[in-house]
């Protein structure tokens, strides 16, 4: 296991400096393989890791929770590297510089993201984490448009100073430490743990405190979610996938670690009223913004910020059904969000904007991710039987078990408050005839960002995201043929459903035992 | 506790009086940034800021007996003091920021709200900050609790200079004045904390300041200007 451990550590990173010399052809294959290579490296973790901890050279350690998070990010890396294959197309010219500077991208993010949830202390986990956010900036800036470019600095900058929140939380975490471990000891939380019941209360409280501030920057809870929005609709698409699937779902690890320390220093009282502020706040503010939203990847940034707030009220629940939930919820969102962004991606490709109202007859004119799309969007919305619906069921009945029913009735009344804001603005897209589209002027088919930088220029020049490859003339005319743009595009969204299926219909027994035993150690009965 | 009034009572020894005034010179020098109205001297300041807590580190390290503490005192020094100022000089010379255009030079008309009510909610915070980390009571072992207190009073500074001042250089010069306020506050509360931590910290600091670089060059690119006034159509 520890050469698998090694593997997850090297591949990716060996992946990007590939991309960096190999022929820009073989860039894409070359990172759809690495993705799926390490996808398999992390199943082949879990039956180890749902049994016990493993620990390497004292930096690197998974147990059942980071195997969750693996998860979610090996998945991911792979379906989204063979959706961008399809999503770059052949490059030309300064194109090709620019889709090679996303492939060595995809790669170090991927593999920053799977490198945080290996980490044995929280000062490393720190690092691997804002590795993260200076990678996914670049990412976020790479499309070259002035809406990119604004996303690009309001991300970098949040998320950085939220990060030094973070920072300060991990130096009062050591502080606490010290005081029981002595000067000089590693911040590993396993460590943290053993002397738990004698670490100083107040260091504990605020550094959990600054914890939640601090990483739920990055994790896109409400007050300090402001730059998600913008990150997640300006970033190509592949990019917008990971981001909200996997990077805030890392975010979200490092809380749960805070969460873990806190819980056995403090009792569970404070640690689960912040939480639980922090996820009503979240889940309410973002279920009233999916109203309105006239871009459609905003409309799901503003959906990840609900699914978020879900994932902070599950946690303050507490009760082990609601914790299950949660580690389920983690996978069933990155994988629909995941196909709801690259369902999306799709419609953007072939209508040549992200605006809601300009995107009609979906269904008709897009033989396979149409249907796929609405079923992506059902799924996101907790519709039986995909996993989502498991997952939300189980946080409810933990809620409920727990004596939570207050809470418990707002989480279903916002969440289904949330669906309806996403299904009104998806079956406008899907539903309504094509037609109407020829009523309205061409330019206003064209988004004011991207889409805008990328008509007037000729196709060799427009950057690699946004350029309409295969549906050149979307942006141009109303007329539309009935045609997928790329099959890259579709297979990962129905893996992606194949997935959510599974988590929804009977998930295999090895991840049952493995989300058993992540409950056991957030619930402090295992290690 | 007696313990503690005693204390307060009696002279602080050269140590903590030591390291209480350069805390104090860290904190000025956020607020000489605060209100800095040329890229060139807020760039310094910064420099001049890191290099106060390279010397705290190694009064800390001479004192405390902690020789760690002298590597790294060295080496953030290297870093903060000189490795990042030179690479935001060339960055902003090479796009014309010093000694090319006065227009993009000069920032002091970046302010939010005016100099001196600006300074007046600086001066809020950091007092806000000063009193309710002394309340929480957290003791440290190495320097004298004053000096976590200013640490903080920094860090909520740097917020409002985010905040306050609208453009790029400014806003990143916060983000890096903050982590000098963490670093600060390292000292106080995690002076043991392992080397080479440290250095991963230092290291992703540099990494994080490359990102800026580009960010800010992107923005100049597409903006013609340093300030962050047109970046709001994003919204909702």
């Amino acid at each position: 296991m520890h050469a698998v451990m090694v593997l997850l550590l090297t591949l990716p990173l060996a992946a990007a400096l590939a991309c960096l010399r190999a022929p820009l052809r073989a860039a894409g294959p070359l990172t759809a393989a690495c993705g799926v290579v390490c996808f398999s490296l992390v199943i082949a973790l879990v039956p180890a890791a749902a049994h016990g901890s493993l620990g390497y050279l004292r930096v690197l350690r998974v147990d059942a929770v980071s195997a969750v998070f693996l998860l979610a990010t090996g998945f991911l890396y792979a379906i989204v590297a063979i959706y961008s294959i399809g999503y770059l197309g052949a490059g030309h010219g300064s194109r090709a510089r620019r889709a090679r500077q996303f492939w060595v991208g995809l790669n170090l993010f991927a593999w920053a993201m799977l490198v945080a949830p290996m980490m044995s202390n929280l000062a490393l986990l720190w690092v691997a984490v804002e590795v993260t956010t200076v990678i996914s900036a670049l990412l976020v800036a790479i499309e070259d448009t002035n809406g990119a470019a604004e996303a690009a600095w309001k991300y970098v900058l949040l998320a950085s100073a939220g990060l030094g929140l973070a920072l300060l939380a991990t130096i009062f975490a050591y502080y606490a430490g010290a005081h029981v471990l002595g000067q000089s000891y590693d911040l590993g939380f396993t460590q943290l743990l053993t002397v738990a019941s004698h670490l100083p209360r107040a260091a504990v409280q605020l550094a959990f405190v600054l914890a939640v501030l601090g990483y739920g920057t990055k994790m896109g809870l409400v007050p300090v979610h402001t730059w998600l929005p913008d990150a997640h609709s300006e970033a190509p698409t592949p990019v917008s996938a990971l981001l909200s699937g996997s990077l805030l779902a890392v975010s979200f690890y490092a809380i749960l670690r805070f969460y873990q320390v806190a819980v056995a220093a403090l009792g569970p009282t404070f640690p689960r009223g912040v939480l639980l502020a922090f996820g009503i706040a979240s889940l309410l503010l973002a279920a009233l913004y999916l109203f309105g939203q006239r871009d459609i990847k905003r409309l799901l940034a503003y959906s990840s910020v609900e699914h978020m707030g879900i994932l902070a009220i599950g946690v303050s629940f507490g009760a082990p059904a609601a914790l299950a939930g949660v580690l389920l919820h983690v996978l069933g969102h990155a994988a629909a969000k995941a196909n709801a962004f690259m369902g999306a991606g799709v419609f953007v490709r072939k209508f040549g904007t992200k605006r809601i109202d300009a995107i009609r007859g979906g269904l008709d004119l897009l033989p396979w991710s149409g249907p796929l799309f609405l079923l992506a969007i059902f799924a996101l919305g907790a519709m039986p039987p995909f996993g989502i619906f498991r997952s939300e069921f189980e946080i409810v009945a933990g809620g409920l078990s727990s004596g939570n029913y207050a809470t418990a009735a707002f989480l279903i009344i916002a969440v289904t408050v949330a669906f309806f804001g996403v299904a009104a603005s998806a079956t406008r897209m899907l539903m309504l005839p094509a037609g109407r589209l020829r009523d309205r002027p061409a330019r206003q088919l064209v988004t004011a960002g991207s889409a805008a930088a990328t008509a007037g220029r000729p196709a060799g020049t427009a950057p690699a995201g946004t350029a309409p490859a295969g549906a050149a003339p979307a942006g141009a005319g109303p007329t539309l043929g009935r045609g997928e743009p790329s099959a890259w595009m579709v297979v990962p969204v129905a893996l992606g459903l194949l997935a959510l299926l599974v988590l929804g219909l009977h998930p295999p027994a090895e991840l049952t035992d493995l989300f058993s035993r992540a409950v056991g150690i957030l619930s402090g009965r295992a290690s | 506790m007696p313990g503690i009034a005693a204390a307060a009572v009696a002279a602080p020894s050269a140590l903590s009086g030591g390291a209480d005034v350069i805390a104090v010179g860290v904190l000025l020098a956020e607020f000489g940034m605060f209100r800095q109205a040329l890229l060139r001297d807020q760039v310094r300041l910064y420099a001049a800021q890191s290099a106060l807590i390279s010397v705290l580190a190694v009064v800390v390290a001479a004192t405390r007996h902690l020789p760690d503490l002298y590597a790294l005192a060295a080496l953030s020094f290297a870093l903060k003091a000189v490795i990042v100022p030179v690479v935001l000089r060339r960055l902003l010379r090479g796009i014309g920021a010093i000694g090319g255009d006065p227009r993009w030079s000069d920032i002091a008309g970046s302010h939010a709200l005016s100099v001196a009510s600006a300074v007046l909610v600086a001066i809020a915070v950091a007092a806000f900050g000063f009193f309710t980390v002394a309340a929480l009571g957290i003791r440290s072992p190495v320097l004298p609790a004053t000096a976590l207190s200013v640490s903080v009073a920094v860090i909520l500074v740097a917020f409002v200079l985010m905040i306050v001042r609208r453009d790029v250089v400014s806003q990143a010069i916060g983000f890096l004045s903050l982590e000098n306020g963490v670093s600060l506050t390292a000292l106080v509360v995690a002076a043991g904390l392992p080397l080479i931590l440290e250095v991963a910290f230092l290291f992703d600091l540099l990494v994080a300041v490359v990102v800026f670089g580009l960010l800010i060059r992107v923005h100049h690119g597409r903006a013609e200007s340093m300030s962050t006034a047109d970046l709001t159509s994003l919204r909702g």
